[in-house]
């Protein structure tokens, strides 16, 4: 008599907890063996894309801050990028350092909460209360500059929204002075630890092959030993003039994916505290009355000021007709916004090409063959949030 | 820039009359072709030595609803060795059939699924084309232009029925969609002075 092979289709999420946002995953298992996942996402999805192609350029920024909503301004760069490019603003070099600044620390905010969370979904509670702790002053940062800790609608085509405000400068600076030490102390509780490594070690192992036929970027891709970076081989804004290493993984796990991003956030503070001393003076915006509004007091004085500013608020600026992609290396991977304008001041299309969404899509080759357990593992280390997965 | 022109001219001279039409714009390449010569100009620029595009970046469609041909499809590619990206592009009608790539680029699966999603566009051959991020039951393509902003259903949960049910979309103050085509001259203007 043989004995029938039954396989069971376990549904994880909506709902889960390790689900990092609303993710349902059909597994089917035979006993504890995962041996497919298929993963049903658009449960986030609000279809920005089809809303930013009936909004002007200037209000379809804050639809970038709720794609990955931990790292907001990584991905509102992007789209001022685009419009730079089409635009051919020159971007003034102080404008230039903000933003690295901010991006950066958008990088921190976002590796912070996914190393944290990635031990919590392995056991560990601890590294998640010692870094949101961190989180919180990060987000302060923006508070400042932007009035809003996460939907900071900050960056503008050709520079930024304001400048710093008073002592930011130096508090920044007193972050990134004790900032390497909570690493240190993160990396106490996790990366020596036995529980930890038994978790990670050769769980989720992606070839460097594998890696590019599935279109993983940033850590995905770093992890498994690809030294590709776009702010060293395609650089924007003013990365060239600033000194950081790029950390690559050896064996491709989850474990070296983890050891990325610690080193990455290293790598973030140095840059920000380049930025902070290396901080020039000028203005933050490109001086274009056609695309910037002009000061409060210029307003109260220039007609010329007025109608420009009441023109960029009803119809928002042209952008001649044009088609281009352009890129950015947010904290998860290369972020690209496509965009086709038209001449009119909205864009006729805007396609926002999302890391998550092709990391999500190799679950199913991840997982393949590893235990229920290791889901949640591999699911942290890929760093998923849905608000970009889904748009 | 020298490196791209190039790239250009291997990729022109090696695919001949299979590119319709190419161009440099923005540091990037941008090449126009034929539907049904997809598969062998993806396999040339993955396989070729010269070009080593070996990384899908992205597929998406254009809406143009006034063209006979309606659809664009773009295809981003990058060469993480070349350290070039190329833009691969062509024009479909609204019914055709596109063949998939996902032979040659797994992650062609999801992106084909949503580019299938949301303009409706078929492909042949792809190993399991659903919808992707439009709700269980979703009829009509959203990313099309004639696909109302607002949606058609609206869903919530019901006291009455203690269950979860869709309605059409009621609106209190319809969508306002202002004119704003004025003589203002836009950005141009400017430009063309400072030249001076």
């Amino acid at each position: 008599m043989t004995k029938e092979k039954k396989t069971l289709n376990l549904n994880f999420g909506p709902q889960h907890p390790a689900a990092h946002g609303v993710l349902r995953l059909i597994l089917e298992l035979d006993g504890e063996v995962v041996e497919k996942a298929d993963p049903h996402i658009g449960l986030l999805h609000r279809g920005t894309e089809k809303l930013i192609e009936n909004k002007t350029y200037i209000q379809a920024v804050p639809y970038f801050d709720r794609l990955d909503y931990v790292a907001p301004m990584n991905q509102e760069h992007a789209f001022a990028l685009a419009i730079e490019k089409i635009l051919k603003i020159d971007v003034p070099i102080r404008a230039q350092y903000i933003r690295v600044l901010f991006c950066e620390i958008g990088r921190i905010l976002s590796h912070i909460l996914n190393i944290t969370t990635q031990a919590m979904d392995v056991g560990a509670l601890t590294p998640t209360l010692w870094g949101f702790e961190e989180r919180e002053t990060l987000m302060g940062f923006y508070e400042r500059v932007s009035g809003s800790r996460l939907h900071a609608n900050y960056f503008r085509a050709g520079g930024v929204h304001q400048d710093l405000p008073k002592g930011l400068v130096d508090d920044i600076a007193s972050f990134c002075e004790k900032f390497p030490k909570i690493i240190n102390d993160l990396e106490t509780l996790l990366t020596d630890n036995r529980i930890f490594k038994q978790r990670n070690v050769d769980i989720g192992v992606v070839t460097k092959q594998d890696a590019l036929d599935y279109s993983f970027s940033g850590v995905m891709l770093r992890g498994s030993g690809v030294p590709w970076d776009l702010r060293k081989s395609q650089p924007y804004d003013c990365y060239e003039q600033l000194k950081f290493k790029i950390p690559i993984g050896k064996n491709g796990d989850c474990y070296d994916r983890y050891l990325c991003r610690i080193e990455e956030m290293r790598e973030s503070t140095k840059i920000i505290y380049q930025c902070l001393t290396d901080l020039p003076k000028g203005p933050i915006k490109t001086e274009d009355g056609k695309i910037s509004p002009p000061s409060k007091k210029a307003i109260k004085q220039s007609m010329e000021a007025l109608i420009h500013h009441f023109k960029l608020f009803t119809e928002g600026y042209r952008v001649e007709e044009d088609e281009i992609y352009t890129a950015v290396e947010a904290p998860k991977g290369e972020f690209g916004v496509y965009l086709i304008s038209d001449g009119s001041s909205k864009p006729y299309k805007c396609k926002i090409r999302a890391p998550g969404f092709m990391h999500l899509q190799a679950m199913d080759y991840l997982i393949k063959g590893h235990m229920l357990a290791d889901v949640p593992a591999v699911l942290g280390s890929m760093d998923i949030v849905f608000g970009e997965v889904d748009r | 820039m020298k490196n791209l022109e190039n790239l250009e001219k291997i990729i022109n001279s090696e695919l001949t009359s299979k590119v319709k039409s190419s161009k440099i714009k923005h540091n990037q390449i941008y090449l126009d072709i034929e539907e049904n010569d997809l598969i062998n100009v993806i396999m040339f620029l993955k396989n070729n030595n010269y070009t080593k595009f070996k990384q899908l970046i992205d597929i998406t469609a254009v809406d143009y609803p006034e063209n006979d041909r309606r659809f664009k499809l773009v295809y981003l590619l990058l060469s993480h060795e070349k350290n070039q990206r190329l833009v691969l592009s062509f024009a479909i009608k609204e019914n055709e059939v596109v063949k998939s790539i996902t032979s040659i680029f797994p992650a062609a699966n999801w992106v084909e699924r949503e580019v299938f999603d949301m303009y409706g566009i078929e492909f042949k051959d792809h190993p399991d084309l659903r919808r992707i991020l439009t709700d269980y039951g979703f009829e009509g393509f959203p990313l099309r232009k004639d696909f109302p902003l607002t949606g058609h259903d609206e869903v919530r949960y019901s006291e009455d029925e203690k269950k979860v049910i869709y309605e059409p979309v009621k609106l209190e103050q319809n969508y306002r969609n202002f004119d704003y085509e004025s003589p203002w001259e836009g950005t141009k203007y400017i430009k063309d002075l400072n030249k001076k």
